[in-house]
C-alpha cells in the first residue's frame, strides 16, 4: 500500500481511496475490479480507472473485496439490573470492525411498561455518542396496548425502525399471549414491519425452572435443562403458524437447536415467509459447556434459548446457512463480566443471558462453511450482509458493493489463522467463549463509511463516527410475496338464502356465557320472528353483494400499492393452507 | 375422496374460495329452499360416484349374490321431527328389512332348548376365520355366560348350544368407539343421539363397546357430571360402555376429583382443550401442570388439540367480513391452527414424560405431526374419526345450509380433498392408532341456532354407525390395509390404550364375548332414510360403502343379524378401567427411570458478584425471576476463607480485560488447521 499523495484534511468527506486489484464478491457474482470510493460512497466499479490525483490506494493482490459484514443482532451497553453490559457501544462496534463487520442492529429493550419511544431515544443517544460504525435499531416489543400500538406506527414512519422482536418466553415479563402475537403480527404486516421473535415456550420453562430448582440444580447446567431445544422448536412452530394466519413475515432470532432449524426449514418448503437467524454462539459451540466444573465458564455459556449439547448442532446449522433454509447470521453480542454472571451464582434463573460473537462471526462462519467446502464465498456474502440489508430494506446501499452503494468493505484473507483467545479480542468480557479455537479466514483491511479502521493489524477506529441509518417498511424481499398472497385469493361468503326452518330452544343464561364464541360474536342473538321473513329464494341478500363490492374493490385498488394495502387486507386473507395448493390446482 | 374436487364443476357446490364473480350471477337461484334435505341435495353423490375413484369398485354391477341394503324402514320422517327419540324400550327392529335373511350366517339351535334372550345363552361360532390384531386362524368359538370359554377346533360343547355357522367368514372382536359424546349440552340442547339412540347405532354397525366423553360444564363437579353420566348411561345404553371426563378448568378440588375418579371409579382418562377460548381453554402451564398429575395418577391425557387463541382472532375476523355461514367455521379454523396444537402438546408431553392421545385428528398436516413425532420416540397416539376418514370440507361451502351445518365439528374436516387417503394411509402404517366417531348429533334446528352466526352452531357429526364400514372400504378393501391391522385399529388398539385389553379388543377365552362377524362383500349406500341415527342428516348420504356386520353379538347375545336390531335397553355394562395402562405407560417408566437429572458439583463459587440495585416494580431485570421460587437477591456475603473457586489457569492472571489490535500472526508456513477444529 502506498500513498500516492498526501492526505488533506481527516475529514469522512476528502477520504478518497482506491482499492487496485480485487476480486469483488457479491452475493449474486464474482469479478475482478478496481473500485474507487469518494465521501464515503463508492463512486466508480471497474478497470483501469480514471481517477483524482491524492488518492491513497490499497493494492488487493487478488484478494477477495467483500461487502462489510451486517451483524443484525447485538446488545451494546444493554442495562440490566442497574448494571450495563461490558461491552458499550463504542467497545462493541470496534470489536465488530476488528471482525469485519461494518454495521451492527442493536435490540432495544423498552422496560415492560414504560414508553417504547423514549427507550428508542435513549438508545440513539448512546449509539451516537460512541458508535464507531454505523448502526440501526431493532425496537422490542415487551407489553402491549394501544398505546405502545401507536408508538410503533410512528417508530416506523418517523424513526426509521423497521423491525420489532417479541418475545414467547419469559414469562411474566416479557412474554406475551398468543392472542397478543395475533394482534402484534396482524398490525406489523399491515404498516410492513418486520415481526422477529425470540421463539421460546416461557409458561413451560417456568415450570422446568422451578423442577430444575426444587431438584437442587442450581448451577448453570440447569439452564440448559430447564429449556431443552423442543420447547425452542415448539415456539417457532406456533410462531410460524400465527405468521402464517395472519400473512405476515416472520423473523426467528436465535436458531439454536436443529430441531428449531428444521420447523424453518419446514415452513419455507411451504411456502411460508420465514427467515431464520442462527447466531455465532450457535455456529461454533455447543451447550456441552454447561457442565464444565468451571462455574464462570459454564456460566460464560449462558443465553437463550440455550446452546443445544448436541456436539453436531453447529454442522448442521451451517449446512443449512448454506443450503438458504437459514437466512441471516447474527451475533446476539451481550457481553457480561464473572462477577455480573455471579448474580445467579446459587440459581441459574439469575443468570444474565448473553455470549459474545460480533468479532467472531465473519471468521467463524468462513472457517466452518467455506472451508470446509459447504458454501461458496457468494453465499457467504449472502449470509454475512446482503440478506440482512434485504431484510432491513438497506440494500443496495448496504450489502453490496455497487456504484453509489456506502463504502463499507472489507478486504478478505482467506488464509490468515488465528487463535481466539480472550486475551486478545477486543470484547471486554474476560470469558471468550470461543477461547482457543483456531479460524482460518480474517479481514485484512476493513473500510468503513470510506475511511480505513483496520490496515495491517491496526485498529483505527473514531468514537461516535457511526451514524443511524433509517429503515423504511415494506422490504421487499419479504414483503413482495406477501403482498401478492394478499391478492391472490379472496374469502367470500356463500350466498344462501336464509335460514327459515325450525331453530331449536337454548338457553344463553347459564352463569354469564355458555359458548365460547358467544362472546366474540359481533352479531346479535339469533332471534326468531315468524312474522318477519327474509327469506328469498334469490339467494342474494343485501349483506352478500355488499361483502362482493368490498372484496372487488380491494382487489383492483390493491394494485395501487402500499395506500391501499391496509384495506385490502381487512377485506382479504389468505388461504395459506391447503386451499392454496388446491387454487393452484384448480387453475391449472 | 379424490372424485370429490371433480364434482365441483358440475353443480353449485364449487367452494367459495374459487368462485370467483362468475358465480354471483343470477345462476345461483335455486328452486328448494333451505330445508330441502332429500330432494335433489344429494343426487351427484349417490351410487356413481365411486365410479369416478380410481381403481376400486370399477364398474362395478349389481351383484347376483351381493348383499346390498338398500332397506326401508317405513317411515324414516318419524326422525326428522328433530329432538323426539324415537323407540323407547327393547326395539326389535324386525319389520326392517326381512330381505335379508341372504346374508350368509346361519343360525341353528342343535337341540329344542333355547333361550333367546337369556342370560347363560351358549352359543358357538362355528366355521369362522377368527382374525385378531396379531395373525388370523380357522377355529370356532364357544360362548357361555357372556364370555368366551373356548377358542379352537373340535371344540367339545354341552348340548343344546346354538350354533351360528360363520361359512368361512371373518370372526373380529367388536368394534370400541373411542369418542363419543351422546349428551354433550351445547347451549341447553342435548345431541339427538342419546344412549339408546346412539348405541343402537353403534351395534348396527359392529360397535360393541363406546367411550363416551363426559362434559361437565365449567364449575360443575367433575363426580357429578360423571355420576349424571354414568345413570342416563345405564338406564338406555344397550352396549358396554365406558367414559372419558373431560376437565373444563384446573383448580385444587379439580385435582382431587380425578383422584376420585381414577382410584374408585374406572376412569383411566380425561380430555383437555387447547381450544374454546375463554370457556374450556387451558394455558400452557395449567396444560403441564395436568399432564404431570394425570401422569401421577397414571391417566391418559387426551387433548382436544387446536390453538384457542388464534381461533378466537380468526373469528372474531371472519365475522367482521360478514361470513356468518357454516364456510366460515374452516376459515376461521385452518388446519395448521390444528398442526400447531398437535405440536405444542406433544412437546408438553415429552417434557412431563406423559402419553398424549390426540382426539380427533382431521388434518394431514396434524396427523403428520403425530407421525413424526412418533418417530422421534415421542409416546403419542392419534385418533382419526368417521368424518375425517370418508369425507371432507368442501361441503361447508354448500348452498343448502342445512347440509353444510351438518359438517361443522371441530377441528373441522379439511377442504383438502386427499385429507381422507392419506389418513388411511397413516392408520395402515399404525402412524395412528385408533378410530372414533366423535359421534355427536344434533337435528338441523338445533344447528340452526347459529343460523346467522356460525360460531353458535353445535359442533358434531355422525358416525358410530359407518366407523367400522367405511375403514373396511377405503383401507382395506383398497389395499392399505390387513384385516389384523383392520381389528387393531378398530378396536385392539384403543382396548390397549385405555386398559380393557384382553377382556375386550380380542377373541380369546376369557375375553368378553363381543363379536362380529363381519361380511365383505356386504354393499351399502349409505343414507340418513336407513340409519339408526336420529339426525335427520348423514354426512356420508350417498356414498357407498363395502364391508359390514353380518351378525353382531354383545355380551354372549345376538344383537344384530341379518339387518336386524334386538337390543335391550339398559343391558349395556359401565366397564371400569384401571390406571397405568401397560401400551402407554410402559415406556414411561422406564423412561422415568432413566432420565434423573444431576446436577454438576462444584466449588463454591468465591469470587466478585456484581451488586444487584433492590428491583422496584417494573424494573425486575431478570426475565425469570418472577417465576423462580428462589430468593430474588442472591447473597452477597462473601467468604474469603472459602475457596474453591479457580478461574481455570488459563487466565487467572488475565486481569487486564481488554488489549485492543493484537493480532496472532500465523506459524510460519500457514497451518491446517481443520483438524484441531471441534
Amino acid at each position: 500500500m502506498s500513498y500516492q499523495g498526501k492526505k488533506n484534511i481527516p475529514k469522512i468527506t476528502s477520504d478518497r481511496l482506491l482499492i487496485k486489484g480485487g476480486r469483488i464478491v457479491n452475493d449474486d457474482q464474482s469479478f475482478h475490479a478496481d473500485i474507487y470510493m469518494e465521501d464515503g460512497l463508492i463512486k466508480q466499479i471497474g478497470d483501469n480507472l480514471i481517477v483524482p490525483g491524492g488518492v491513497k490506494t490499497i493494492e488487493a493482490n487478488g484478494k477477495m473485496v467483500i461487502p462489510g459484514g451486517i451483524d443484525i443482532h447485538t446488545h451494546f451497553q444493554m442495562p440490566y439490573r442497574g448494571t450495563t453490559t461490558v461491552d458499550d457501544f463504542a467497545q462493541g462496534s470496534k470489536a465488530a470492525l476488528a471482525g469485519g463487520t461494518t454495521m451492527i442492529v442493536d435490540h432495544v429493550i423498552p422496560e415492560p411498561g414504560t414508553s417504547l419511544m423514549e427507550a428508542y431515544d435513549q438508545w440513539r443517544q448512546w449509539a451516537d455518542e460512541k458508535a464507531c460504525c454505523d448502526y440501526s435499531l431493532h425496537v422490542d416489543i415487551t407489553h402491549w396496548n394501544d398505546s405502545v400500538k401507536q408508538e410503533v406506527d410512528s417508530l416506523i414512519k418517523d424513526k426509521g425502525v423497521n423491525s420489532f422482536q417479541v418475545y414467547m418466553a419469559y414469562k411474566d415479563y416479557y412474554q406475551l399471549s398468543n392472542s397478543q402475537l395475533y394482534e402484534i403480527f396482524t398490525f406489523l404486516a399491515e404498516k410492513g414491519g418486520i415481526v422477529q421473535v425470540h421463539a421460546e415456550n416461557g409458561e413451560i420453562i417456568a415450570e422446568e425452572q422451578a423442577r430444575m430448582l426444587q431438584m437442587g440444580i442450581t448451577g448453570p447446567e440447569g439452564h440448559v435443562l430447564s429449556r431443552p431445544e423442543e420447547l425452542e422448536a415448539e415456539a417457532v412452530f406456533r410462531a410460524v403458524t400465527i405468521a402464517s394466519q395472519t400473512n405476515c413475515p416472520l423473523y426467528v432470532t436465535r436458531v439454536m437447536s436443529k430441531s428449531a432449524a428444521d420447523i424453518i426449514s419446514q415452513a419455507r418448503k411451504k411456502g411460508n415467509v420465514v427467515f431464520g437467524e442462527p447466531i455465532t454462539a450457535s455456529l461454533g459451540t455447543d451447550g456441552t459447556h454447561y457442565w464444565s466444573k468451571n462455574w464462570a465458564k459454564a456460566a460464560a455459556f449462558v443465553t437463550s434459548p440455550p446452546l443445544s449439547p448436541d456436539p453436531t448442532t453447529p454442522d448442521y446449522l451451517n449446512t443449512l446457512l448454506a443450503s438458504g433454509d437459514l437466512s441471516v447470521t447474527g451475533s446476539a453480542h451481550c457481553t457480561f463480566s464473572v462477577a455480573q454472571k455471579a448474580i445467579g451464582k446459587d440459581d441459574f434463573t439469575q443468570i444474565p443471558e448473553g455470549v459474545n460473537g460480533v468479532e467472531e462471526r465473519m471468521a467463524l462462519i468462513w472457517d466452518k462453511a467455506v472451508t470446509t467446502g459447504k458454501m461458496d464465498e457468494n453465499m457467504f456474502v449472502a449470509i454475512t450482509s446482503t440478506n440482512a440489508a434485504k431484510i432491513l430494506n438497506l440494500y443496495p446501499r448496504k450489502g453490496r458493493i455497487a456504484v453509489g452503494s456506502d463504502a463499507d468493505l472489507i478486504i478478505w484473507d482467506t488464509d490468515s489463522v488465528r487463535t481466539i483467545t480472550a486475551k486478545t479480542h477486543n470484547s471486554a468480557a474476560e470469558y471468550n467463549i470461543f477461547e482457543g479455537m483456531e479460524l482460518r479466514g480474517a479481514p485484512l483491511v476493513v473500510i468503513c463509511q470510506g475511511k480505513i479502521v483496520l490496515e495491517d493489524g491496526k485498529l483505527q477506529v473514531t468514537s461516535g463516527a457511526g451514524r443511524f441509518i433509517p429503515c423504511s417498511p415494506f422490504p421487499d424481499f419479504a414483503y413482495k410475496r406477501v403482498k401478492a398472497r394478499k391478492q391472490l385469493a379472496v374469502l367470500r361468503a356463500v350466498p344462501r338464502g336464509m335460514y327459515d326452518g325450525p331453530v331449536s330452544e337454548f338457553s344463553m343464561s347459564r352463569g354469564g356465557t355458555p359458548s365460547a364464541s358467544a362472546r366474540t360474536s359481533p352479531t346479535k342473538q339469533p332471534v326468531r320472528n315468524l312474522h318477519q321473513s327474509g327469506f328469498s329464494l334469490t339467494g342474494n341478500p343485501a349483506a352478500c353483494g355488499e361483502s362482493s363490492l368490498l372484496t372487488n374493490r380491494a382487489f383492483s385498488k390493491s394494485f395501487d400499492g402500499y395506500a391501499s394495502v391496509t384495506e385490502a387486507f381487512y377485506c382479504t386473507l389468505i388461504l395459506l393452507w391447503s386451499g392454496q395448493k388446491a387454487v393452484m390446482e384448480y387453475l391449472s | 375422496m379424490s372424485d370429490c374436487r371433480r364434482q365441483w364443476n358440475r353443480e353449485d357446490e364449487l367452494p367459495v374460495y374459487f368462485a370467483g364473480p362468475i358465480t354471483t350471477g343470477p345462476n345461483q337461484r335455486k328452486s328448494f329452499g333451505m330445508f330441502s334435505s332429500v330432494e335433489g341435495a344429494f343426487e351427484s353423490k349417490t351410487i356413481d360416484f365411486d365410479n369416478y375413484a380410481v381403481g376400486r369398485k370399477g364398474n362395478r354391477t349389481p351383484r347376483s349374490g351381493s348383499r346390498e341394503r338398500l332397506l326401508d324402514t317405513g317411515d324414516p320422517m318419524g326422525k326428522t321431527t328433530g329432538g323426539t327419540r324415537q323407540g323407547s324400550d327393547s326395539e326389535s327392529n324386525a319389520a326392517r328389512d326381512a330381505d335379508e335373511s341372504r346374508a350368509g350366517v346361519e343360525v341353528q339351535v342343535l337341540s329344542e332348548k333355547t333361550s333367546p334372550n337369556g342370560q347363560d345363552e351358549r352359543l358357538l361360532i362355528r366355521g369362522g376365520r377368527v382374525v385378531n390384531d396379531d395373525r388370523s386362524f380357522f377355529g370356532d368359538v364357544y360362548i357361555e355366560d357372556g364370555l368366551i370359554k373356548q377358542v379352537g377346533e373340535n371344540l367339545v360343547v354341552p348340548g343344546g348350544v346354538k350354533v351360528i355357522e360363520a361359512n368361512g367368514r371373518m370372526v373380529i372382536p367388536g368394534g370400541i368407539d373411542v369418542n363419543t359424546c351422546l349428551m354433550k349440552t351445547f347451549l341447553g340442547t342435548q345431541p339427538v343421539d342419546d344412549f339408546l339412540q346412539g348405541t343402537k347405532a353403534a351395534l348396527a354397525g359392529g360397535t360393541t363397546m363406546i367411550i363416551d366423553h363426559v362434559t361437565p360444564e365449567p364449575g360443575e363437579s367433575l363426580l357429578e357430571a360423571f355420576e349424571r353420566w354414568q345413570e342416563a348411561a345405564d338406564k338406555r345404553a344397550c352396549c358396554d360402555y365406558s367414559l372419558h371426563v373431560d376437565i373444563p378448568l384446573w383448580n385444587e378440588s379439580v385435582k382431587d376429583e380425578l383422584e376420585v375418579l381414577v382410584q374408585d371409579k374406572g376412569i383411566n382418562s380425561f380430555q383437555v382443550y387447547m381450544a374454546y377460548k375463554d370457556m374450556y381453554q387451558m394455558t400452557d402451564s395449567q396444560l403441564y401442570e395436568v399432564f404431570s398429575f394425570l401422569k401421577q395418577l397414571g391417566a391418559v391425557v387426551l387433548v382436544h388439540a387446536e390453538n384457542g387463541d388464534l381461533i378466537f382472532e380468526e373469528q372474531r375476523k371472519i365475522l367482521g367480513m360478514g361470513i356468518t355461514g357454516p364456510e366460515g367455521h374452516p376459515l376461521s379454523r385452518p388446519e395448521e391452527v390444528e398442526a400447531e396444537a398437535v405440536f405444542r402438546a406433544i412437546t408438553l408431553g415429552n417434557r412431563v414424560n406423559c402419553p398424549v392421545y390426540i382426539t380427533k385428528v382431521m388434518s394431514k398436516s396434524a396427523a403428520d405431526t403425530i407421525a413424526q413425532a412418533r418417530r422421534k420416540g415421542s409416546v403419542v397416539f392419534g385418533e382419526p374419526i368417521t368424518a375425517g376418514l370418508a369425507t371432507d370440507g368442501s361441503h361447508y361451502w354448500s348452498k343448502n345450509w342445512a347440509k353444510a351445518a351438518a359438517y361443522v365439528t371441530s377441528p373441522p374436516l379439511s377442504p383438502d380433498p386427499t385429507t381422507p387417503e392419506h389418513l388411511h394411509t397413516l392408520l395402515a402404517s399404525g402412524d395412528l392408532q385408533v378410530v372414533g366417531s366423535s359421534h355427536c348429533a344434533y337435528s338441523t334446528s338445533q344447528k340452526a341456532i347459529g343460523k346467522d352466526d356460525f360460531t353458535l352452531i353445535p359442533e358434531g357429526t355422525n358416525g358410530v354407525e359407518e366407523r367400522m364400514g367405511f375403514v373396511w372400504d377405503k383401507a382395506v378393501a383398497m389395499g392399505k390395509m390387513d384385516e389384523n391391522q383392520f381389528v387393531a385399529v378398530t378396536s385392539t388398539n384403543a382396548a390397549k390404550i385405555f386398559n380393557l385389553y384382553p377382556r375386550k379388543g380380542r377373541i380369546a377365552v376369557d375375553s368378553d364375548a363381543d363379536i362380529v362377524i363381519w361380511d365383505p362383500d356386504i354393499v351399502k349406500t349409505i343414507t340418513a332414510k336407513q340409519q339408526q341415527s336420529a339426525a335427520e342428516y348423514n354426512i356420508f348420504e350417498g356414498l357407498e360403502c363395502r364391508g359390514g356386520p353380518a351378525l353382531v353379538l354383545s355380551q354372549g347375545r345376538v344383537v344384530y343379524e341379518g339387518g336386524k336390531l334386538q337390543i335391550q335397553q339398559g343391558t349395556g355394562r359401565f366397564i371400569p378401567r384401571k390406571p397405568f395402562p401397560d401400551y402407554a405407560f410402559q415406556r414411561i417408566k422406564f423412561r422415568n427411570q432413566v432420565s434423573s437429572k444431576q446436577g454438576v458439583t462444584r466449588g463454591v463459587y468465591d469470587g466478585p458478584v456484581h451488586d444487584v440495585t433492590p428491583t422496584p416494580k417494573y424494573i425486575t431485570p431478570s426475565p425469570s425471576a418472577k417465576t423462580s421460587p428462589t430468593s430474588h437477591q442472591p447473597p452477597t456475603v462473601r467468604n474469603l476463607h472459602l475457596s474453591n473457586f479457580s478461574l481455570s489457569g488459563a487466565q487467572i492472571d488475565d486481569n487486564i480485560p481488554r488489549r485492543s489490535g493484537h493480532r496472532i500472526v500465523a506459524p510460519p508456513g500457514g497451518r491446517s488447521n481443520i483438524t484441531s477444529l471441534g
